[in-house]
């Protein structure tokens, strides 16, 4: 636990030296408070337009055509941006040779895995918060419901930090920070397309697919719905590929 | 404190460490002596748990690296071949990260990294960062780091690699300071090195051991073959010695004569009845020894292998 939370504080402070974080995040922000803007003019003008009738007004529903697009947008942006955040994790050790301290340190692999992973996390949470700006704004203009705001915020740290899981694990496999982010790009990418595949392919299959993608999962809960098979879906995800990063760095230093 | 039984890494079909074994006892300084490609570096990366052996064990301050690694390497520092350091760090936090990895509790922490940094001579930079440092400075980080945990044996590859003589010196003196505490070994490739510092050696080549021991058990072992000095008053006549039997060579140095014998036994009895012929009185005797390097070299020369 002690060499977790040292590696944990390592990444943090790396991370908040560094230019990268700042520059993702600036970018995060930038991306996702224009998506942001432009859903609050057009739901604006809609409730304009609507405010005669209060039938459509009452459907008009912040939650539904503001946060939900919103989130599924941010979970795009994670998605690009996450490679890029993970990839030096392990890639920059090994190339730098520092791998050997942390080897060689009394703290097991587990430690290791978990301290780079939390460290991310706290990037991912980071990020999270500042986006509490738009639903700070929300409450100011408009009466969101919270219950779907906060499951939103949570299905997008539980996307998140999977992310960060498969991340992690192809940063541990090459010494390459561009390998590393190529592969768990493409490996997440895959995930996602996963349901359109879904779409086309026979009943049988279907379900599989809908299953294993990634956004699928994401659905109900910007929607006030939290079902237990994503939550565990998004938590196995992550651990499997921690576990996987875990038993690679057990396997490769056997060769 | 150091137990090393038929240590063997093979790297595919590369062997790299074949079948060596040796150990080290606690609080000596022990040199790790080998040409470049001998398989000093593979050893220690073994010895501190980095790399596992493909046959054999090691035991370090009585634990197997290998089935008790974190108990193992608790007492470990470990200066690697290339310094592990982050560039983004300064010198101050970096050694910080490290005690607090190596679980340095945090009340003596900040004791322990200042203590660290100025034993390496590092109070003038600490708070720069790594990566604006020179490459003597940087291994001078490493050491710190290596030390920061106070640990019961040191390992270091090539600890003055990089170092202009005077840092040389300094370093020397901090390794011999460490000693009868800490359990110290240290590879190199300086032979001075290991005649200043060291208590004893283990000298491999092409990944076998070739001699380890003592300096003094080396050096006896090696010298034996090669003879002795003789000085008598009147002087000896190098003519008349190389006709003695058993006496292979003798050549003038200095006040006296070096003896080189054919056969020791017979050499020294009839020399010993020509000086009383001769009635020569014996000012010094000694067994001719070998320097380290003299020994080194002929070893590693000695492609034949298998010299004991
Ligand atoms: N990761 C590796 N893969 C394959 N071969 C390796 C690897 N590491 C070392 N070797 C080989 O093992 C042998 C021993 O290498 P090692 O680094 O232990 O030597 P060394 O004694 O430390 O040499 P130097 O004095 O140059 O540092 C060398 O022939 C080297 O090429
Ligand atoms: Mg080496």
């Amino acid at each position: 636990m002690r060499g977790m939370w040292a590696i944990t504080k390592k990444e943090i402070k790396t991370y908040l030296t560094s230019p990268i974080a700042y520059v993702l995040i600036a970018v995060f922000l930038l991306i996702s408070g224009y998506f942001f803007y432009n859903m609050i003019w057009w739901f604006n003008s809609q409730s304009i337009a609507m405010s005669r009738n209060p039938y459509y007004m009452k459907q008009l529903n912040i939650n539904r055509f503001v946060y939900e697009p919103l989130f599924h947008n941010i979970s795009v942006i994670l998605l690009l941006i996450f490679p890029l955040l993970t990839m030096r994790l392990f890639a920059e050790e090994k190339r730098t040779g520092t791998e050997e301290l942390l080897y060689t340190s009394s703290i097991t692999n587990g430690e290791i895995v978990y301290g780079k992973f939390f460290g991310a996390t706290f990037v991912l949470f980071i990020m999270l918060l500042l986006t509490g700006v738009y639903a700070v704004f929300g409450y100011l203009y408009s009466k969101p419901e919270t219950i779907p705001l906060l499951l939103g915020y949570l299905g997008l740290f539980l996307m998140g930090i999977a992310f960060i899981g498969i991340g992690i694990f192809f940063s541990s496999i090459t010494e390459s920070q561009v390998v590393a982010a190529s592969l768990s790009f493409g490996m997440l990418l895959l995930l996602w397309v996963l349901s359109w595949s879904g779409q086309a392919a026979g009943p049988s299959l279907k379900p599989i697919l809908n299953y294993l993608s990634f956004f699928e999962h994401f659905k109900d809960m910007p929607r006030g719905v939290l079902n237990l098979t994503d939550l565990v879906y998004y938590l196995s995800v992550t651990y499997f590929f921690l576990f996987l990063t875990q038993s690679y760095m057990e396997s490769r230093r056997w060769r | 404190m150091i137990e090393v039984n038929n240590l063997t890494r093979k790297y595919g079909e590369k062997v790299a460490v074949n079948r060596i074994s040796f150990s080290v006892e606690k609080g000596k300084i022990w040199g790790f002596l080998g040409p470049n490609g001998a398989g000093k570096t593979t050893t220690m990366r073994i010895l501190t748990g980095y790399l596992p052996p493909t046959e054999g064990s090691a035991k370090v301050a009585g634990f197997d690296i290998t089935k008790e690694p974190l108990k193992a390497k608790k007492h470990i520092g470990y200066l690697p071949e290339i310094p592990p350091l982050y560039n983004e760090m300064t010198v101050k936090g970096y050694v910080n990260f490290v005690a607090e990895l190596k679980g340095v509790p945090s009340k003596e922490r900040k004791k322990a990294v200042s203590q660290a940094i100025e034993k390496a001579g590092l109070s003038n930079v600490a708070g720069r960062l790594i990566k604006n440092l020179s490459k003597g400075y940087r291994q001078r980080v490493g050491i710190a780091q290596a030390i920061v945990n106070n640990p019961d044996i040191l390992i270091l590859d090539e600890p003055t690699i990089g170092l202009d003589p005077a840092q040389i010196i300094e370093i020397r003196e901090l390794i011999k300071s460490l000693k009868g505490e800490h359990t110290v070994i240290l590879s190199t490739h300086i032979l001075p090195e290991v005649t200043q510092t060291c208590d004893g050696v283990v000298i491999i080549n092409e990944g076998q051991l070739r001699a380890s021991g003592t300096l003094e058990e080396i050096q006896e072992r090696f010298s034996e073959e090669s003879g002795i000095y003789l000085e008598t008053e009147p002087s000896l006549a190098v003519e008349e010695l190389m006709n003695i039997e058993g006496i292979k060579e003798a050549v003038s140095s200095g006040e006296g004569v070096k003896i080189f014998w054919e056969e020791e036994e017979k050499g020294n009895k009839n020399l010993n009845e020509f000086i009383r012929t001769k009635g020569l009185n014996i000012n010094e005797w000694k067994r001719l020894t070998s320097t380290l390097e003299d020994i080194y070299l002929k070893i590693v020369a000695s492609d034949k292998g298998g010299v004991k």
